[in-house]
């Protein structure tokens, strides 16, 4: 019989829940990265779940896209799926074990990309009710101009949906890029005060940054247990050791 | 004013003033009959005229065959696999049953939110949660659902495809086996479906009797909703002198 479900701020776990939010180019993911190392050498056991990784909704995903099936509800609704299959799989198990959980984007994500993009913003809400409350959710805010430099200096080509070209904005992908992400950038402000986002200025250097959330982490860590797990590694290292 | 109109805030982008067809449900437990009575009404609607899109579960492009498999692993939450569903759903509303009606199509659908949601609240989903996420779907012209007792309904399953693996809630852990599981999994359903009836304005159909009278029952509440739209008063009667 599967307990009854629980609501946002409902559940009681003694894990820890960190998840970083901010736009594109933010620098969020080389943080919340920092910070898992971080944690493990700390010795907390420190799990990590990114954004649309589930391997069953993965595909449809995918295929969606790729092939532009994706109306906003549709688009909505995988990524919701995706969310639950990650939130039942590896977000609860590890907190009720009392571990620390990262998250790389979370359910702010949705509600700025879907309400951006014409879904009901009371709607999206009730929809990812399920969802664990954060015990810190960092925002990275950064000027869309310097999030558009680190983007464009690097990595792959901007994709479709990620350009919000969906929306029929621009027909240039760029600027449609800039204008979808700007009106991202307003949701996220938004929800500073809704949701209690701790901001952080992603405009600081990276090292800034990390002490800045290792201080927020470190507070918030109180009375969770480590638990150093000896690997094989360790052991075999032990092993060699011990003879001399 | 549309005939249509949505449970909640609705989808976006939608002019329900477009939409011309009939949107007819047809609802029900697993094994009561609903998809042999889909395909009869379906050759009997364009017998008489009607075009007809026929859909159901698991269907849609985007997420039916990655749904159906995923059910095959046995892997899925129940969070997850509702709203599995409710995308799927989203899919076939938007892209097939909208533009259906919106060319005077009759949507005749197996299954609908109410098994969505009933299937979910039977898996732990709080039911208002569940309510409000499929609260973007058109509330239909007419839910038909089929009732069978439990008893009945057993009967009819051991004589066709016996007792599947998530038609008999086996990921639930209920019983000791397949039949204990699927007697009180497809009790809970009907519990479920017997709250909503008046909740949701079903018509009960009676599915204890043969399919020739089921059919015939079903023939005669769809005609009814199929029947012209009444004019409005004033053209009835002489128009008065302005």
């Amino acid at each position: 019989m599967p307990a009854s479900m629980k609501m946002y701020g409902k559940h009681r776990f003694p894990g820890r829940l960190f998840i970083v939010e901010g736009i594109d180019g933010s620098g969020k993911s080389t943080q919340v990265s920092l910070l898992h190392k971080w944690l493990e050498s700390e010795g907390y056991v420190a799990s990590f779940s990114e954004w649309n990784s589930s391997p069953l909704v993965r595909e449809v995903t995918k295929r969606g896209k790729k092939k532009k099936m994706l109306t906003p509800m549709t688009f909505s609704l995988i990524h919701a799926t995706d969310f639950a299959d990650r939130t039942e799989h590896d977000i609860i198990p590890p907190l009720k074990a009392g571990a620390v959980v990262l998250a790389d984007r979370y359910i702010y994500t949705a509600f700025a990309r879907d309400v951006v993009r014409g879904v009901h913003r009371d709607w999206v809400r009730g929809l990812y009710g399920f969802a664990v409350k954060p015990t810190v959710a960092f925002y990275f805010r950064v000027p869309l101009d310097v999030a558009m430099k680190r983007i464009l200096g690097g990595r792959d080509a901007i994709k479709y949906y990620e350009a919000g070209m969906d929306l029929e904005l621009s027909a240039d992908l760029e600027e449609s890029f800039r204008m979808f992400q700007s009106r991202i950038i307003e949701e996220y402000e938004k929800m500073v005060e809704e949701f209690g986002l701790v901001v952080i200025d992603a405009t600081l250097s990276i090292e800034e940054q990390q002490a800045e959330m290792r201080r927020i982490v470190t507070e918030a860590l109180t009375g969770t247990k480590k638990t150093r797990v000896r690997r094989w590694v360790d052991l075999a290292s032990l092993g060699k050791a011990s003879p001399t | 004013m549309g005939r249509f109109s949505f449970f909640g805030e609705g989808l976006p982008n939608i002019d329900l003033e477009e939409l011309k067809g009939k949107l007819i449900v047809l609802e029900g437990t697993d094994g009561v009959g609903r998809s042999t009575h889909v395909n009869l009404l379906k050759q009997w609607l364009e017998n008489t005229g009607h075009a007809v899109l026929d859909t159901g579960m698991t269907r849609s492009a985007l997420a039916g065959k990655r749904l159906r498999a995923a059910k095959e692993g046995h892997t899925l939450g129940g969070i997850t696999m509702s709203l599995f569903y409710a995308t799927d759903f989203a899919d076939r509303l938007e892209n097939e049953m909208i533009p259906a009606l919106r060319a005077g199509f009759v949507v005749l659908t197996d299954r609908y939110i109410y098994s969505l949601m009933a299937r979910s609240i039977v898996r732990g989903a709080d039911p208002e949660w569940i309510r409000d996420v499929c609260s973007f779907a058109l509330k239909p012209d007419a839910v038909f659902y089929l009732r069978l007792k439990i008893n009945d309904l057993i009967t009819r399953v051991i004589q066709t495809k016996g007792f599947d693996y998530w038609e008999s809630g086996m990921d639930l852990h209920l019983g000791q086996d397949r039949y204990d599981s699927f007697v009180e999994y497809q009790s809970r359903l009907l519990a479920e479906f017997d709250k909503m009836v008046d909740q949701e304005g079903f018509e009960i159909v009676d599915a204890s009797g043969s399919i020739e009278e089921v059919f015939d029952d079903l023939k005669g509440r769809i005609a009814r909703v199929l029947e012209p739209e009444p004019r409005p008063a004033p053209q009835k009667a002489k128009p008065r002198t302005d």
